[in-house]
């Protein structure tokens, strides 16, 4: 094969520029039950939307992460949510389609992954529907350890509890706890989440048609966000059992459980790698979490919060308490998460 | 100054971006997340689009809030309400008058830096869109103080914009996408300070072409 042609995009596209809408009505077209799409808007809203005295739930970031956000549409999780370009935030339109579309009076729940621009949007959004006297309380994920919490950096980037709070704030909102309540469940499970990634190879956006970076033979990305952005730094690949301690000991060292906590242990595909690895990489966390004394009693395992087709893992850790546990097991049908229904 | 040297500015901005967007997107995606061309483009040419549908030539203030609306609504990402908000801002301080001039619109670019700020809370250094456009209006101040034409004083902030915004090569971004990267942010230009100095260059262009 030569260069050339080893290096084009190869992907499934009609129009790369409609990649994001062509999709979507994709997912409402297989999903028609749970959820709908507004081209016009550029929204996907849980088909029973505004469901009646409920606390409404709307999330949204780039596109490119599928099945998040619009895979997680439907009972027991989103209300709607506002996919932007790839990578890119959607813009406050969206977001103010989608809280006016959601709302029963009750309120409307903003999950922001903490990007300055999905940030900034949302911000904007906000301020619109207190204009609307839509109350709003703004809930904001930033569980990546990679990225050092400090005056030099935009703050730790939301990745995978984004996943995890989506599903119990989901289920509180859907039990009938109030704005705060579920604002405040959402907060809970930020503030007990820590995620880390590693990249075995980059990823294409179509509408640049080139990969994000170069990763050469026998190296990976170590502590990468969800964007196909370059992590903290370039290491050989080991064996999985190494590279998982690692991973575990940056996540654990931060977030400090106690002796024998329960923990909710999510291994996260980045969208290129195969279940058999992801359960390798599962074995391992297992093992080595009951190893440190702590206890994994529940799991989330598959390709939830992805980077297009990279290559790479993120391990996320949840510290459970009874009533988070609770709302974890609560019915949930989505076209990506879907038990007890 | 009046309404069309705002059209004129952003057409010459819309067709500068478009030109440029593979080499921005090409700088973000060694720091960011390779969508700024893309992001910026889309934007610019919403604006354009926008204006061409525009019957009734509204004062150059309302053109510019038109403008910071519609890459509010159309770019996304940081860049959207960033710019989005600069323009508003300028279109305010230029308020309803039919024509502004040189100081009116060196207070304009004044408040667009403010709305930045506040938005994005960056300061000179941070490796941000920032470090183009201060310099830049600092410079179109003392420029014009001095007596300058406003054709010498919009060069004088062109260069201040690009010298800025190579400047931010050997530094570590502390705002933005390209902070999560830490130290390996170093040694790369920010796009965001690419572009400013591209719409900065475009007011010059926009501004010497009705003054020729």
């Amino acid at each position: 094969m030569s260069v050339s042609a080893a290096s084009a995009m190869k992907k499934f596209l009609n129009d790369p520029a409609d990649v994001v809408k062509e999709s979507l009505a994709g997912l409402a077209a297989a999903h028609g039950d749970l959820l709908r799409y507004d081209a016009a808007a550029q929204i996907v809203v849980r088909r029973d939307a505004p469901v009646h005295g409920k606390v409404g739930l709307i999330s949204g970031g780039g596109s490119g992460h599928e099945p998040m956000h619009g895979g997680f549409v439907g009972r027991g999780m989103l209300d709607a949510a506002c996919p932007g370009e790839v990578f890119t935030s959607p813009v406050p339109d969206q977001m103010i389609a989608a809280t006016k579309a959601v709302d029963a009076g009750a309120g409307v729940v903003h999950i922001v992954k903490n990007y300055t621009g999905d940030v900034l949007n949302f911000k904007m959004a906000a301020d619109d529907a207190a204009d609307e006297d839509i109350s709003v309380e703004t809930v904001l994920t930033d569980d990546d350890v990679a990225v050092q919490d400090s005056l030099y950096t935009a703050g730790r980037r939301g990745v995978g509890a984004t996943v995890l709070l989506e599903k119990i704030a989901g289920a509180a909102a859907e039990r009938g706890d109030n704005l705060a309540a579920v604002a405040g469940v959402g907060r809970r499970v930020n503030e007990r989440a820590r995620s880390f990634g590693v990249a075995l190879s980059s990823c294409t956006p179509p509408a640049s048609g080139k990969p994000m970076f170069d990763l050469p033979d026998g190296e990976m990305e170590v502590g990468i966000g969800i964007h196909g952005e370059p992590g903290r730094r370039r290491e050989p690949v080991r064996p999985a059992h190494e590279i998982v301690e690692t991973m575990l000991e940056a996540v654990l060292s931060d977030l400090k459980p106690a002796e024998g906590a329960k923990l909710l242990a999510f291994v996260n595909g980045m969208g290129g790698t195969p279940l058999i690895e992801l359960y390798l990489l599962y074995n391992e966390v297992d093992k080595q979490l009951r190893a440190a004394g702590l206890n994994p009693v529940r799991n989330l395992v598959g390709s939830y919060i992805t980077s297009l087709e990279m290559a790479g893992a993120s391990i996320t850790l949840l510290e459970l308490d009874d009533e988070l546990t609770a709302l974890w097991d609560a019915p949930v049908h989505t076209p990506a998460l879907r038990w007890g229904v | 100054m009046r309404a069309q040297t705002i059209i004129d500015w952003m057409h010459e901005i819309e067709t500068e971006i478009a030109a440029q967007s593979d080499y921005l997107t090409k700088l973000d995606a060694a720091i960011g997340d390779g969508d700024h061309g893309t992001n910026m483009n889309r934007g610019f040419t919403a604006v354009g689009r926008v204006f061409a549908e525009q019957t009734d030539q509204a004062p150059p203030g309302r053109m510019l809030i038109l403008a910071g609306k519609t890459l509010i609504s159309t770019v996304g990402g940081a860049s959207g309400p960033l710019w989005g908000t600069a323009l508003r801002r300028a279109g305010r301080a230029l308020g309803d008058a039919e024509s502004f001039d040189g100081q009116q619109l060196a207070g304009a670019l004044d408040a667009a830096i403010d709305g930045i700020v506040e938005l994005g809370a960056a300061t000179l250094g941070d490796k941000t869109m920032i470090d183009a456009l201060e310099p830049a209006a600092r410079a179109l101040h003392a420029s014009l103080d001095e007596g300058s034409t406003l054709g010498e004083a919009l060069a004088a902030a062109q260069s201040a914009a690009e010298q800025g915004a190579q400047a931010t090569e050997p530094l570590q971004a502390r705002k933005g996408r390209a902070s999560y990267l830490g130290e390996r942010s170093i040694g790369h230009v920010d796009p965001g300070a690419t572009s400013s100095a591209m719409i900065i260059a475009a007011l010059r262009r926009a501004v010497d072409s009705e003054q020729a």
